[in-house]
């Protein structure tokens, strides 16, 4: 019992301050990439205050909820599409030897299926803000999810059909090196579905700050607000991870058995400096163009990796 | 999910009566009233979106039940189809037609208490079913014995028959979507670069144009 609340704590306190590490990550990338002064300032010695600053700010601003709005709904918003991740991290396995909160017998199966609660949550806050933006918002990205949970779903059950095994510590001993050229494509697909289900840019046409003034989180101010960043920056952290442990090895690399851990960290977040990246250098999608990218492109390559991975599981065994 | 159930209570024969009833019954019981609360609300409330969100409280509940049974990837399969596809799209479909935030007079239907006593008609004869059936019967719940390795043993081995006829239903309805989807308005223009489609939600079929309409509706309502 104590094991299984200490294991909790730990899950918690990463939940806590891994998506922060990738928030700080970001300004900076961002403030290289593009030449940003901004958040270079706060603190002095490349601005590693800006983070800490940006906390206050939050905290301090008033927590609003609209007259019109339906409030409960409103505020409990922000803690349905917050949780989930918290959850998902409690069955990602950091090392070998049962490295992980909670070792469970259908892992992937139940990431998968607690990721889409989120959705839940966004739907919420768009239509209880009672706001046309908001509204539109959150239809996009229910749509949006729906759309590409499908080609994440595929991807991982092509890792999962090569493995064996849905457990997610097991599919990750069953990992080899040469799994990486096999699932590849696998491997984009979930990840590119996985930043479109975060609605990162290129893929954050339902909270496009300019064109329809973040979506469903138009009327959020204050902590609340912060909840949606925190559940953005958590999600981030969960789909790096994932795609660290289902097609990237995890804690396999050189003496996994004492680095084990930090082998799936430093992948986590090498993944997570791709998203980043992905966010400073491509143009968003249109609405149109986003859809048909997840229905005609990501679905039919995984597919495609469905079939590959089942020809090659038969012939080799 | 193992240490859940080991800490919960005994489940061995001798702990077995009614009258001492073990954690892992007790919480079953709570989660069920949970569940039923929760699902009458979600028929008797007059806020429709809110009947969809309490949905989701009894759908959930029904996951925990799942689990407290070990039956552990049926609950999950309960939270990745139900909840995260089935309401969705429920509630997905109320705010694209009519969703006012506050109560909508119109939500009362003059079959309240034909359809009041069709539930209770079936929740009597499953009750009955379900008493007489297993009466006097115990069902050993060990940890791992709704695990997917045995859920797919026992779905692709004794029950593969009812399997693939389903999965034929499921083809026909598809089918049948595309085919419905198809019928009216032969080619559609391709969307050019830097022009939207007027009206045309992508992804749907295009008998549903009247999403813009609708959603002025909504608007309406709210200011109203």
């Amino acid at each position: 019992m104590l094991d299984t609340l200490l294991r909790c704590a730990a899950a918690l306190v990463v939940f806590l301050t891994f998506p922060l590490i990738i928030g700080q990550t970001e300004h900076k990338v961002m403030a290289h990439m593009q030449g940003r002064l901004g958040p270079m300032y706060a603190g002095g010695f490349h601005g590693w205050a800006q983070l800490v600053a940006d906390g206050v700010k939050f905290v301090q601003k008033e927590d609003i909820v609209p007259a019109e709005a339906d409030r409960r709904v409103f505020q409990l918003a922000p803690a349905v599409s917050l949780l989930p991740y918290l959850f998902v991290l409690i069955v990602i396995p950091v090392g070998p030897n049962g490295f992980v909160g909670q070792a469970m017998d259908a892992g992937l199966f139940f990431v998968l299926a607690v990721t889409g609660i989120g959705v839940i949550g966004k739907l919420m806050a768009g239509w209880a803000s009672a706001n046309k933006f908001s509204l539109l918002g959150g239809l996009r990205t229910a749509a949006q999810l729906m759309s590409y949970e499908l080609p994440m779903v595929l991807a991982a059950a092509s890792v999962a059909m090569a493995a064996g095994t849905l457990s997610l510590p097991g599919i990750v001993d069953a990992f080899h090196w040469w799994w990486i050229p096999w699932q590849a494509l696998g491997a984009f697909v979930f990840f590119t579905a996985g930043l479109a289900e975060l609605q990162r840019p290129p893929f954050d046409m339902p909270v496009a700050d300019s064109e329809i003034i973040f979506g469903a989180y138009t009327e959020y101010t204050g902590i609340r607000f912060a909840f949606f960043l925190l559940s953005e920056y958590a999600g981030i952290l969960v789909i790096s991870a994932l795609t660290a442990v289902l097609f990237l090895g995890g804690w396999h690399g050189p003496m996994h058995d004492q680095l084990g851990w930090l082998w799936t960290i430093l992948k986590t977040f090498a993944l997570a400096f791709v998203v980043i990246w992905l966010r400073v250098t491509y143009p968003r999608l249109r609405e149109d163009q986003l859809m048909r990218f997840a229905w005609t492109g990501l679905i039919p390559l995984a597919l495609l990796q469905l079939a590959l991975t089942g020809v090659v599981k038969v012939a080799i065994s | 999910m193992s240490a859940l159930l080991a800490t919960a209570g005994s489940l061995d024969p001798a702990a077995r009566s009614f009258l001492s009833p073990t954690g892992v019954e007790i919480v079953f019981l709570l989660v069920g009233l949970a569940v039923l609360g929760s699902a009458v609300v979600a028929v008797t409330t007059k806020q429709l979106v809110h009947a969809a969100l309490w949905l989701v409280v009894a759908l959930g509940g029904l996951a925990i039940e799942f689990l407290l049974l070990t039956a552990e990837f049926l609950a999950w399969v309960q939270v990745l189809i139900y909840l995260g596809s089935v309401v969705v799209l429920v509630l997905f479909g109320l705010m694209l037609t009519k969703a006012p935030i506050g109560r909508s007079p119109d939500a009362d239907s003059g079959n309240r208490w034909v359809a009041l006593g069709v539930a209770l008609a079936a929740a009597g004869t499953l009750v009955t079913l379900v008493v007489d059936a297993f009466r006097s019967s115990w069902v050993d719940l060990g940890a791992g014995g709704g695990s997917a390795a045995v859920t797919g043993e026992s779905l692709f081995r004794h029950w593969v028959l009812p399997f693939e006829a389903l999965s034929v239903l499921l083809l026909a309805a598809l089918v049948g979507a595309i085919v419905l989807s198809r019928t009216n308005g032969g080619r559609l223009p391709k969307p050019r670069a830097g022009k939207l489609r007027a009206g045309k939600p992508v992804g749907s079929k295009p008998a549903a144009t009247p999403v813009q309409p609708q959603a002025q509706t909504h608007a309406q309502t709210q200011e109203s």
